[in-house]
């Protein structure tokens, strides 16, 4: 039985956080009411022309430029026509044969190994519309917020493997769209979407086999596991001396499968022209080259150096630099406290934690790296002790207090005055007077009894180590 | 009613000087449309209302010196949007649609003072060259209500011909501003592509089409020109460069001395009715005797200039009229219980035959496998063309043409064979596909029909005011067409 | 070369056109001389020859990134055959 290796290409869509849309002034505002961000030109009305926004050239440039391309200078829109209630003017202006950029490349980690996967084409276009359909009443509601909102379309080569590396090509993607700023990145809310071409082969042919495209997946998760079981899917039907077809297939999150897409397989003929109404678009140099200037550091290059510079291991690194507001609170952390390691330890433990339950993004929380910062000065002055500190951490997290004015408020302060501890010890042995027998008859274990004994007493404000030594000292 | 038989010059001199009122000139217009309309209906709506309100409010204002046309009642092709005023291409998909904006040339117009008197009827989507593909009627030449006024403004022209307004603003595609000027013994224009902004004309063919000025002579259109022309940030396509005084530069000149007028041999060497070649010859004997020099020159790629022309406005038509869904806006089938189904009644009942011709041929021109065939090889042929004319137009000033091959045929004569009804635009279509400026002129009325006989006059680029001066000088010595029968017979 | 009758019912269903059965056999047949004479063009040698789509000499038209809200809701409904105010209403896809 030959082994299989699947063939996998993956065209992302995503959409520029520009103010206004592609091709009018509307706003791209998400989350307004039905049909309020439209105008003539974006509802397709007779007579409106577009006109394209500067903004969305500068971010499909940066994004190209970040990911390696060769930027084309001249660039021409073109028409995609086809009939959809969603679709205004029954075509998309897209771009066709001269796309905004061409050829690059991104480096992806998995298992450990690193590998180039080829981008073979960046453009732009505009959004479509929405629509909901209703059974019940047998018809569509349509909402044009979203049409025109601009898109980038991202094409890679079919230099992915495996649905691991497919996930982590979408995942560095998605982190440098945000790290440029100009997407947000948004599965769940569409911002950013991935359909997927895929096709098996036995391991060592050099034809490509025949592919299915897959669309609906909402996540990475999704797309994972759409792949995995399209795989198995083609794969048996080959084994069975059946063909695969080519066709549209949807992927079914509920019952984890593919299945085709319903209604005519009408092949699309877009049949793609240049748009008469826009003029061709060519770049300056200058321009070009100021905007790489803007190019924040990326990150693949800032894990990197979060490895060089802070000297931290390679999963803390990632994890760190996975979001580019997550890398700037370290960062900023570790300029105020230079203990990186300590600080990417509560992190990646407590920070994340919070960040998880409550659903947010760092930025919107009241948590500030100043406050982290003090927080793990105090513990190592000994202010507090490092499971007080785990513990008061979420209130903390989600009031954005000081630390500090929070522990002394709080009379939480670490107990280190020997005297007072040791009165406590005292307090302690004098109530335990078998208990302090049986240690020193030989169960030394017991000290560790003794010391939670007076963690008691003190409400967890004693100072461990000195409560150790003192114990050891009263009891031989 | 004498009143609406002045040119736009006049009126709005008189206009200016209160000689006249507005109220008297929009009513004067008024009486002319509701004697004239039942037998040439070259209008699809009329805004007698509104436009008398608005007369008696520029009235009690007093005229505005800033308004270089103010006061004058104008009407428009009805392919050109008019905010709150209906606007439907003559089509049955767009019986009822009423547009909440106003296309950027009627913003100018209003700004310039201009009173909107009626939305003009044309052929369907501007697809046709006789105004018999009207789901409103076909309009009647003036001259003969027995003979088409052309096409596609033909609404346009017959309205000015006829003095129901001073002036309209039509659209040129493929000769719809010149042939029916032509053949209805009026001025029009199309200027340089880029000229006139595009934002608010229902399009259909988008590298094609642009919006001229219609009008009873020369100055007029310079005049309509001089307040539609210049660059508009709503259209992409529009062009950044400035406008100069049209109307000052058409003074300049007395006669034609130092003028080269180029006459392409392909366009008179067969094929022209002999009134229409005697009438033409004159005209340029007059231009001779006005120290202009007639050189032949060669266009020699026109015999396939009708197949260019009609693959990419087909092309393009196919496209743009995508957006007739009935979804947003027209016509829709309410009986559909389906998507595809209301998407198929609406378009097919809503649609003309010419209309849906042409989406049928452009969808086909345009889609795999043919693409390279038709579409791209049109466009090569296209730059063949224009080459012709910008070669020509170093040894001429301007090239001279006639405008169809015969005077307005008969109402019903081409109709039924569409091909032969696109091999009549052999004269003006090639005009569109440079992008040059081009101005139709009346030069006489043709013996045999008695019916007007139009010469063109194309110029380079941006050229406009060599076209104006040259006419302008033209129209002085030649005798214009006459009023015509539609007017003649109401005394 | 021309078209068939059943090429020009796909065209239409492509253009969302339907036609009935008398005028499919009028529209093949017109079409057909139509596309005949358009075949022309191949009499011309045009390899090495850019394609002219449009006359316009001007590149890089651009706008700011400035947003603007010219109308309302309310206008930009008003001509739509149904909708309940908010939505465009249409028929269901099957």
């Amino acid at each position: 039985m030959p082994e299989y290796e699947s063939v996998i290409g993956l065209e992302v869509h995503a959409q520029l956080k520009t103010k206004s849309k592609i091709f009018c002034s509307c706003s791209t505002e998400f989350g307004r009411e039905p049909n309020e961000n439209t105008c003539p030109v974006c509802m397709g009305m007779p007579g409106v022309l577009p006109v394209l926004n500067k903004r969305a050239v500068e971010y499909a440039v940066k994004m190209a430029l970040a990911v390696n391309c060769k930027i084309n200078q001249k660039s021409i829109f073109a028409r995609k026509n086809y009939f959809y209630p969603d679709l205004p003017k029954g075509y998309q202006i897209s771009q066709y044969e001269l796309p905004v950029a061409e050829h690059g490349y991104i480096t992806i980690q998995v298992g450990g190994k690193e590998k180039k996967i080829g981008i073979t084409r960046i453009h732009m276009e505009e959004d479509a519309g929405k629509s909901v359909h209703s059974a019940a009443e047998n018809v569509s509601y349509v909402d044009l917020n979203r049409t025109g909102v601009p898109l980038i379309e991202i094409v890679s080569e079919p230099d992915i493997r495996s649905p691991e590396e497919a996930v982590a090509y979408l995942k560095a993607l998605r982190s440098i769209l945000v790290y440029l700023e100009i997407c947000d990145g948004n599965m769940e809310e569409g911002s950013f979407r991935c359909d997927a071409n895929i096709s098996i082969r036995p391991r060592g042919q050099k034809e490509f086999g025949t592919r299915t495209e897959l669309k609906n997946m909402n996540s990475f998760r999704h797309v994972q596991r759409a792949l995995e079981y399209e795989i198995e899917r083609q794969i048996d039907l080959v084994e069975d001396g059946e063909e695969v077809v080519q066709e549209t297939r949807l992927y079914d999150a509920d019952k984890n499968i593919t299945r085709p897409m319903r209604g005519k397989e009408e092949a699309h003929d877009y049949r793609y022209f240049p748009d008469p109404d826009l003029v061709p678009l060519v770049l300056k140099s200058e321009w070009i080259e100021q905007w790489r200037k803007e190019l924040p550091e990326l990150p693949a290059d800032k894990l990197q150096r979060f490895i060089r510079q802070y000297g931290l291991p390679v999963y803390d690194a990632e994890v760190l630099t996975a979001e580019k507001d997550l890398a700037d609170f370290f960062e900023q952390t570790v300029k105020i406290y230079n203990q990186p390691k300590k600080v990417s330890n509560w992190m990646l433990s407590e920070v994340l934690r919070e960040l998880n339950e409550a659903r947010i993004k760092i930025g919107q929380s009241k948590f500030r790296p100043e406050n982290l910062a003090k927080l793990i000065k105090i513990i190592d002055d000994g202010l507090i002790s490092g499971k007080i500190g785990k513990s008061i951490f979420s209130e903390i997290f989600n009031t954005g207090q000081d630390p500090e004015e929070y522990v002394r408020a709080k009379g939480m302060v670490q107990i280190s005055d020997s005297s007072a501890l040791e009165q406590v010890v005292e307090e302690v042995l004098a109530d335990l007077p078998k208990e302090v027998e049986r240690y020193k008859n030989g169960q030394t274990k017991l000290l560790g009894f003794f010391v939670g004994q007076v963690m008691k007493r003190t409400k967890g404000q004693a100072n461990p180590g000195l409560v150790n030594k003192i114990l050891k000292e009263k009891l031989g | 009613m004498e009143l609406a038989f002045k040119t736009l010059t006049r009126i709005r001199d008189i206009l200016s000087r209160k000689e006249a009122s507005v109220e008297e000139v929009v009513n004067a217009c008024l009486q002319v449309i509701e004697k004239t309309e039942p037998e040439l209906n070259a209008l699809i709506t009329t805004c007698a209302e509104e436009a008398i309100e608005q007369a008696r409010q520029m009235d009690n204002q007093g005229p505005d010196p800033e308004k270089p046309l103010w006061g004058v009642p104008v009407v428009i092709k009805d392919v050109i949007a008019t905010k709150g005023i209906r606007t439907t291409c003559a089509s049955k998909i767009l019986e009822n649609f009423v547009p909440c904006y106003d296309a950027t040339l009627v913003e100018k117009l209003k700004q310039a003072g201009c009173i909107i008197l009626g939305k003009t009827n044309m052929d369907e989507f501007a697809m046709g060259s006789s105004t018999e593909n009207s789901a409103f009627g076909p309009t009647k030449n003036p001259y003969d209500l027995t003979r088409v006024p052309g096409g596609s403004s033909g609404g346009s022209a017959a309205s000015v011909a006829a003095a129901q307004a001073f002036a309209s603003v039509g659209t040129d595609t493929g000769g719809s501003i010149r042939q029916p000027a032509g053949f209805c013994g009026i001025v029009g224009l199309k200027p340089t592509y880029g000229r006139v902004s595009r934002f608010g004309l229902i399009a259909y063919g988008s590298s094609l089409d642009q919006a001229g000025p219609m009008t009873r002579t020369v100055r007029d259109a310079a005049l309509m020109l001089q307040v539609i022309a210049g660059h508009d940030p709503k259209d992409s396509t529009s062009s950044p460069e400035d406008v100069p005084d049209y109307v000052q530069t058409l003074q300049k000149a007395n006669d034609l001395k130092g003028i080269r007028l180029g006459y392409p041999v392909e366009y008179w060497e067969k094929g022209l009715s002999p009134e229409v070649k005697d009438c033409c010859e004159q005209a340029l004997n007059k231009a001779r005797e006005l120290g202009a020099e007639i050189i032949p020159i060669s266009i020699k790629h026109t015999p396939y200039a009708i197949a260019t022309y009609y693959i990419i406005a087909m092309a393009e038509a196919s496209s743009n009229l995508a957006r007739y869904d009935g979804v947003r806006f027209g016509f829709r089938d309410k009986e559909a219980t389906e998507l595809l189904e209301m998407y198929l009644n609406s378009r097919s009942k809503g649609f003309g035959e010419e209309v849906k011709r042409r989406i049928m041929l452009g969808t086909y021109v345009l889609s795999a496998g043919y693409y390279d065939a038709y579409y791209k090889k049109a466009a090569q042929v296209r730059r063949l063309i224009r080459q012709d004319f910008l070669d020509a137009l170093k040894a001429c000033d301007l090239i001279c043409a006639p405008v169809a091959p015969t005077t307005a045929f008969k109402l019903g004569e081409n109709i039924d064979d569409p091909l032969q009804m696109y091999l009549t635009d052999i004269f003006t279509i090639s005009l569109n596909l440079t992008g040059l400026p081009g101005m139709t002129l009346p030069v006489g009325l043709g013996q045999e029909t008695n019916m007007p006989v139009g010469m063109q006059f194309f110029g380079p680029a941006f050229g406009e005011e060599i076209i104006f001066q040259v006419c302008h000088v033209l129209e002085q010595a030649l005798q214009g067409p006459g009023l015509p029968h539609v007017l003649k017979d109401e005394g | 070369m021309s078209i068939s009758k059943e090429q020009v019912a796909k065209i239409a269903t492509l253009s969302r056109l339907s036609l009935e059965e008398d005028k499919l056999d009028q529209f093949t047949g017109q079409l057909s001389s139509i596309l005949q004479y358009m075949e022309k063009l191949n009499e011309l040698e045009t390899t090495d020859v850019e394609p002219l789509y449009s006359p316009v000499e001007q590149t890089t038209v651009l706008r700011e990134d400035v947003v603007e809200k010219k109308f309302k809701r309310e206008e930009l409904l008003a001509n739509a055959p149904e909708d309940d105010g908010q939505y465009f209403i249409v028929p269901r896809i099957i």
